[in-house]
């Protein structure tokens, strides 16, 4: 079973290799990408039943014994996070796979596109199944590099505005990342997970603050956490409707998976939770205000998603074990839910030619099925019963009442307040851009002129009866109903969440899977040089 | 454990005149910026690998802590080539921004000022005038009529011909 851990990685990784060596054939890259997302799906799903079941599988490369090697982790929520990556990132592939067809080389030169995407993959699962903080520095890197070619994909103006933000952000997070790892690595002389939460009890409580500190702001701005999030509505939507869907699913919530890890195996002390809190409660707010004053699909989603990034903080920030549980189920229908609202935004820019709400109308008439594919979701976000989205609130609002105090209390409110403004903005989409007839629209041009105005000098011709590809429908489709999915499965779903919490609750479990005993083996591969007596 | 105040000076002056040039706007300055904040923090962690020894070879008879501490060597390499690719990506993405906009300065996003004028009605994504993106002067050349001018001539037709133009591949721009 341990064998195929790495195989995440790897499969990815040379199909990647393979699609560039196919650069010429994109017919064969598709079927080469869409094979190998599905080849780490099944792995995910085997690797979540084996873990659930069986324990943790704990994989040293190269078989070097434990704290001198790499070692790969799989626990509960690793996997369960391989499992919805994997599945989003297909549907999203399938959902560009259809868009590329129709669009031929109009915005993505697809020759780049399929092997990025798999390295963006491959990054994604290194981060998720790393033993060692070096090794999620690398799952990062590996991850935004992808993304910063993704973002810029064609080269136009605005994408290399947003990309430039997008790529100074994520390297100054990077870099205090690297600052914080050289940090750990002087004060503890070790970069390994478990060796790290075992050594760390015996700094004095301002090294360990400093370290906390330094570790959650490199991953906040990863995560998009308010003050750090001003990048995110800057930089996603400009990029390609499949690109930004997989980001706005995926990428933030790889930060929010490093910050329950550093909350829960590195400092499991409770002296930053209530500036944790804090900042979840500012995240909620000043990203559902943000949301409300936009007036394009894409910006407001962009929004959303850092205003919901502050749920899944309160979760974690309550550092008890309903709150980790909340908050990964939280974690899991965000992901496909701000996925699914991402290519619903991409199926009405397909349809009306624009995501400005203000420009766009009549779409429930001329696009039913885009409407029911935007509706489901957009409830579901809003924390209507009985989506998953309210299920996951509720969870974080029992969890957050059974601790109690102003601060929890004042954070349930202004969670319920937050979701009603989701739900305002989300309706103000649905009014605008679907229920409204066309001639509602200020300033309507036909299609064609807008077709015209939409592709200059991309093509000779340009064509008004643009449908919409089927596959982009489709994955879409499968998409919403992976998310009512999560409501119909939410016992099973939410019990599993629980379990991985459990897990979570302080070092323990995790230190238990590399060290047995929970004692480190004498004579480590590292003579202490590096170390600090404290 | 002991360290070289040298090191420790050089980290902080590198540092800080990375932060100061990444607050530019000109982007060839936030480049500049980028590697030396890089390679302030690899000084960071060269400098908690502890005191240089000796390479880190097992020489029968030396003591284990008259090794100089590999690891962070390893990290540090790991991290330079990490620097190195995205310093190129970077330098391409501000060659692109200087051939489409003749500035490599970061400028405002046009929804934001939009937003702020009190103005509803947002500007639609522009893209890819690709073939547009000869050395800049395009308007005068269709002012003169000039080279730049066929490309922004068009032919509608309506049709769907879109599936069967779709060029297979396209070995990217």
């Amino acid at each position: 079973m341990t064998a195929l851990v790495p195989l995440v990685v790897l499969i990815p990784l040379f199909a990647a290799a393979l699609t560039l060596v196919l650069g010429r054939r994109a017919r064969v890259q598709r079927i080469v990408a869409a094979l190998a997302l599905t080849a780490v799906l099944v792995i995910g799903v085997v690797l979540l039943l084996a873990v659930d079941g069986d324990g943790a599988l704990v994989v040293d490369v190269g078989a070097w014994p434990v704290p001198s090697g790499i070692v790969l982790v799989v626990d509960r929520l690793s996997a369960l996070m391989v499992v919805i990556s994997a599945l989003v990132l297909l549907a999203v592939l399938v959902f560009s796979i259809g868009q590329g067809l129709a669009d031929g080389d109009d915005e993505t030169p697809v020759s780049i596109y399929y092997p990025t995407y798999l390295i963006l993959t491959t990054g994604v699962m290194v981060a998720f199944i790393a033993g060692d903080l070096f090794n999620l520095y690398v799952g990062f890197e590996i991850l935004l590099v992808a993304s910063y070619v993704l973002i810029t994909l064609g080269g136009t103006e605005s994408r290399i505005r947003a990309g430039v933000t997008y790529v100074v952000v994520s390297l100054l997070s990077s870099v205090l990342f690297l600052a914080s790892i050289a940090m750990v690595y002087g004060a503890l002389g070790t970069v390994n997970l478990a060796q790290v939460a075992l050594r760390v009890q015996e700094l004095p409580l301002d090294v360990q603050i400093l370290l906390h500190v330094m570790l959650l702001v490199a991953f906040g701005i990863k995560a998009a956490v308010f003050p750090l999030s001003f990048w995110l509505p800057d930089s996603y939507p400009t990029a390609p409707a499949p690109v930004t869907a997989a980001f706005a699913g995926l990428l933030t919530k790889i930060g929010v998976y490093a910050i329950i890890r550093v909350e829960t195996v590195i400092f499991p002390t409770p002296e930053l939770n209530p500036a944790l809190m804090v900042l979840a409660l500012l995240t909620m707010v000043v990203g559902a205000l943000g949301a409300v004053a936009q007036a394009d699909i894409k910006r407001i989603l962009s929004f959303t998603l850092v205003s919901h990034i502050g749920y899944m903080i309160l979760g974690v920030a309550l550092g008890t074990v309903a709150g980790t549980a909340a908050a990964i189920y939280y974690i899991v229908h965000h992901i496909v839910v701000q996925t699914t609202l991402f290519l619903a935004a991409g199926l009405v820019e397909r349809e009306a030619g624009s995501t400005s709400i203000s420009r766009i109308g009549g779409l429930l008439a001329s696009a039913p099925l885009v409407a029911v594919l935007f509706f489901i979701p957009a409830l579901n976000l809003g924390g209507i019963p009985p989506f998953s989205g309210f299920i996951g609130k509720l969870g974080l609002f029992q969890a957050a009442a059974e601790q109690g105090g102003a601060l929890a209390y004042t954070l349930i409110g202004a969670g319920a307040l937050v979701s009603l403004l989701t739900l305002y903005a989300l309706v103000r989409v649905w009014n605008l851009a679907f229920w409204r007839s066309r001639d509602e629209v200020a300033g309507d041009e036909t299609r064609l002129l807008r077709a015209v105005e939409e592709a200059p000098l991309s093509t000779s011709t340009v064509s008004e009866t643009r449908t919409t590809p089927r596959l982009m429908t489709i994955s879409t489709a499968v998409m919403v109903a992976v998310g009512i999915a999560l409501t119909l499965f939410a016992g099973p779903l939410y019990a599993l969440a629980d379990r991985a919490a459990e897990n979570l609750d302080g070092p323990d479990a995790y230190i238990e899977l590399l060290f047995p005993g929970g004692v480190e083996p004498a004579g480590d591969g590292e003579p202490g040089s590096g170390e600090v007596t404290p | 454990m002991t360290l070289s105040l040298v090191l420790i000076i050089v980290m902080a002056v590198l540092i800080a005149a990375g932060v100061y040039l990444v607050l530019e706007r000109s982007l060839t300055r936030v480049v500049l910026g980028v590697l030396l904040m890089g390679n302030g923090v690899n000084l960071l962690m060269l400098s908690m690998a502890g005191p240089a020894g000796l390479a880190p070879l097992v020489i029968d008879g030396v003591e284990a802590e008259q090794y100089s501490d590999p690891l962070p060597q390893a990290l540090i390499l790991t991290a330079i080539v990490i620097t190195f690719a995205v310093s190129a990506f970077l330098l391409a993405l501000i060659y692109r921004s200087w051939r489409l906009a003749n500035a490599d300065d970061v400028s405002d996003d046009a929804d934001d000022v939009a937003l702020r004028g009190g103005e509803v009605t947002l500007p639609m994504e522009e893209t890819a005038p690709d073939e547009g993106d000869t050395e800049f002067p395009l308007e005068a050349e269709v002012a003169q009529g000039g080279p730049g001018v066929d490309a922004t001539e068009r032919v509608v037709i309506v049709t769907d011909n879109d599936s069967s133009s779709a060029p297979e591949g396209g070995g990217g721009r």
